[in-house]
């Protein structure tokens, strides 16, 4: 187990910089998500950790000690990949002993170290198998056990539920869980998906375009986003966003509703964004007013898509009883669940 | 009981029946008779081979491919005759190191040139590559000096080097390394292993059937190989198998029929190579694109 400090972490190809200075730290024993779109650097962060790319500039420190000139093999680390990277052509035995290979331990210490990984991992039964007589999760489990034999001080996860289906993707993301709670090490996962990391992590890395946009637990990044893009990244459905002016007692919005309640300074645009679970179908004082488009039902809920002045708003309704298509609804949402973002800078006012 | 005996009755008669047959069409008709007239021109020279091997000389100028006397005189004459076991010896120690060889050197160059990045690679690839456009005939004359200078001249080693690496083999290989995922690569790298036990470990078995592929190519080169092994041997106890059976005969008449008793023993282990391994040769040749 070890702490992971990243100092001013800049990568660039040829002439495009495609990180800029990360700063990052990782307590000990920590499980930590980067999430972000395609391109965004989650994938080329974590490979500069694993000592697979070379860093342009900045430190890379794991355990106390700044290992930017160490082999892949010298920085105590373990990977899994996206696709498994599981060799086809060795038993399962061999792949998760394969790690083991330079280790300076007796062959006995080593098959017994195999075996204890295997029966927390649950496949003692597989040992003898080969990866092609494996199913999708039972290979991710071999990739883990490749990772885990070694005992590293981190564990470094590159997208490596995203080949697996929706069903096998929640149980393994569980098992994943269970796994470091059990070994306690201290893990970085990186995932496209923010599903698993708001479901993982201990805290969550948002990256967009080579930079960090917030680091915080779940809790944080999901209630108290610090801009329109995490507060639209994380939450399914993403974040309603309105434009405004600030007002006094506080917005204005294009459709003449005066919204009450957050302080906005006077004057100054900006985007009001709500939560599709904060909005409530309610006669009082709404915040947008429209009709409904569109109708997504999921059984206990169901999605409306409504067309109001200042675009389309999604909004939950009760699964049972949801207003008609082409009816107009009236949507309000509690002031403290409203966000409000600078329009010129997008970074969250409070 | 009576409504199932008479779908028992329809039913057998349904399996009974033959399925109709569909009348071949002109464009089949054509294809199988390019294919039959293929095969027999790929067979008629072997056929021949074996043929003359069973004739007395006076009948070899016959074209008749079964003999009038058939005899197994000349494969005792052969297989009595000393030198011809010399030969084929020489000719398994070449083909095998060559083989050997290209197998290590070959997928050494083209994993290297596939999953290394560094100045000048695709130079590299495209040099060792335009090898491929020289024929061997331009190079004879080079390697003879060489081989002089050195003092190779009647050795194995003479007749070796100027194959025991080829742009081909390098060419295949580097294409089936493109198939192995870099993350097999680099997993290993975090499990510690240095390049070379990657190499070894975990690159070389994944491309087994390049490999295969590459030692039949390879095997059957050196093994039927002529110009080169004429010109850079002397005596007759340093020929290989094609060499030393063109000399049979005397300075009035080339004797066939020992020639082509000693190319018909001489093609039995190219054969038995073959036949291990054809499925992978298929599959090499199916892979890099190429033909043989």
């Amino acid at each position: 187990m070890a702490t992971l400090s990243l100092r001013q972490l800049t990568k660039t190809y040829e002439k495009t910089e495609v990180l800029h200075g990360i700063d990052l730290s990782i307590e000990d024993g920590e499980f930590v998500v980067f999430v972000g779109p395609s391109g965004c650097g989650k994938s080329t962060t974590l490979r500069l950790i694993a000592g697979l790319e070379e860093a342009t500039s900045g430190d890379i420190e794991i355990a106390g000690r700044v290992v930017n000139n160490l082999e892949p093999k010298e920085r105590d680390i373990a990977m899994v990949f996206q696709n498994y990277a599981i060799y086809p052509h060795m038993t399962v035995r061999k792949n998760i002993g394969f790690g083991l290979r330079t280790a300076k331990m007796s062959r006995a210490d080593k098959e017994a170290r195999i075996d204890e990984v295997a029966a927390i991992l649950d496949m003692t039964e597989l040992l003898s198998r080969k990866p092609s007589q494996l199913s999708g999760g039972q290979r991710q489990r071999v990739a883990i056990g490749r990772a885990m034999v070694r005992d590293p001080a981190v564990f470094l996860f590159d997208e490596p539920l995203s080949n697996l289906d929706a069903q096998l993707r929640t149980q393994m993301r569980l098992e994943i869980k269970k796994l470091h709670q059990r070994v306690g090490n201290t893990i970085v996962f990186v995932t496209h998906d923010q599903v698993e990391a708001m479901t993982m992590a201990d805290r969550i890395v948002i990256m967009k375009d080579g930079h960090i946009q917030q680091v915080g637990t779940p809790d944080e990044v999901y209630h108290a986003p610090a801009n329109t893009f995490v507060a639209q990244f994380i939450g399914a459905p993403s974040m309603n966003m309105l434009q405004g002016v600030g007002a006094e007692g506080g917005i204005s919005l294009p459709s003449g509703i005066q919204f009450r309640g957050p302080l906005a300074p006077n004057g100054v645009p900006l985007v009001l964004g709500v939560r599709p679970d904060d909005l409530h179908l309610d006669d009082g004082e709404p915040l947008v007013e429209g009709q409904v488009a569109v109708r997504e039902p999921l059984g206990h809920e169901t999605l409306i898509y409504v067309t109001t002045q200042g675009g389309e708003i999604i909004a939950k309704a009760d699964g049972r009883r949801p207003p008609d298509v082409g009816e107009t609804v009236r949507l309000r949402a509690r002031p403290d669940r409203v966000h409000i973002f600078d329009a010129a800078t997008g970074q969250a006012i409070r | 009981m009576a409504v199932v005996e008479e779908i028992r009755a329809s039913s057998e008669a349904l399996l009974s029946a033959k399925a109709p047959r569909k009348p071949a069409n002109m464009g089949q008709i054509i294809r199988w008779l390019l294919l039959f007239g293929g095969g027999i021109l790929m067979v008629m020279p072997i056929a021949y081979m074996i043929s003359t091997s069973l004739k007395w000389p006076h009948e070899v100028y016959n074209v008749n491919l079964i003999p009038v006397e058939p005899t197994i005189e000349n494969y005792t004459f052969v297989l009595e005759d000393g030198r011809f076991y010399g030969w084929f010896i020489n000719s398994i120690i070449i083909a095998t190191i060559t083989t050997i060889c290209n197998l290590l050197f070959d997928s050494l160059v083209g994993y290297t040139l596939c999953k290394f990045r560094f100045p000048g690679r695709y130079i590299i690839f495209i040099a060792i590559l335009s090898t491929l456009m020289i024929p061997t005939e331009m190079l004879v004359i080079p390697w003879y000096l060489m081989s002089q200078q050195f003092g190779w001249l009647d050795t194995y080693w003479g007749i070796m080097f100027p194959g025991l690496m080829t742009a081909f083999g390098t060419f295949l290989m580097k294409q089936f390394f493109e198939t192995v995922p870099d993350d097999f690569i680099e997993a290993a790298r975090i499990d510690g292993l240095n390049e070379l036990q990657i190499w070894w470990t975990v690159a070389m078995p994944l491309v087994k059937p390049a490999l295969a592929a590459l030692a039949i190519f390879v095997f059957l080169g050196n093994w039927t190989a002529f110009i080169w092994p004429l010109i850079v041997t002397n005596s007759v106890e340093m020929y290989t198998l094609p060499v030393g059976l063109s000399g049979f005969g005397d300075e009035a008449d080339v004797a066939w029929e020992l020639i082509m008793t000693g190319a018909a023993i001489s093609t039995i282990p190219t054969l038995i190579v073959f036949l291990i391994f054809q499925r992978f040769i298929i599959r090499g040749v199916v892979m890099a694109g190429l033909k043989g």
